[in-house]
């Protein structure tokens, strides 16, 4: 069966959606109207990142002959555009003598795995399941 | 301090996810909150006899 025209805008809108809250933490909420759900993820998640960045956790490369560390670049670019904007600033290179920096790394980390979930989240709300 | 800065954002950002109502989040994340904490006090009595 061939999808109509208002199941591709609508399966169009559902990617932009998904994009926005991947960029943005919080944007999808905001998006469909959830604003303090939105702003908590807005604050929260950019705030937890730079926590990381600050305490001199490292921002991993996408490194596939190691895996371990190709997964954690994949968990730190859950982030979004703030993995990006830290990267260009020249952050997140993290100093592997400092005491904190194990601490660092899960702190980057476990923000852009939790960023997934919100993305999950408001793909959720989005088929209308929550 | 790391620790307890940590636990709060996890159990923030879970509580917010899967409750709606401000009662049931607190409650949620309070719990999650405090099992961050309590398991890892319980965790570094359980690893303190083993040397590194």
């Amino acid at each position: 069966m061939r999808a109509t025209a208002a199941d591709e805008t609508q399966s169009g809108t559902l990617v932009l959606l998904c994009l926005a809250s991947w960029a943005i933490p919080g944007a999808g909420h905001f998006w469909l109207g959830r604003r303090s759900k939105g702003l908590i993820f807005l604050i929260a998640l950019p705030l937890m990142f730079a926590i990381g960045v600050a305490i001199r956790g490292r921002l991993f490369p996408f490194e596939l002959s190691d895996p371990l560390v190709g997964l954690a670049a994949l968990a730190d670019l859950g982030i979004g555009a703030t993995y990006f904007i830290a990267s260009a600033l020249g952050y997140g290179g993290g100093e592997v003598r400092a005491v904190t920096y194990e601490y660092g790394n899960a702190f980057l980390i476990v923000a852009g795995l939790l960023n997934m979930l919100v993305v999950i989240d408001v793909y959720d709300i989005a088929m209308g399941r929550k | 301090m790391l620790l307890i800065v940590f636990a709060f954002f996890v159990s923030l950002v879970f509580a917010v996810i899967a409750k709606d109502e401000a009662l049931g989040q607190l409650r949620f994340g309070g719990l999650m909150f405090g099992g961050f904490i309590a398991s890892a006090v319980v965790l570094g009595w359980l690893m303190y006899p083993f040397p590194l």
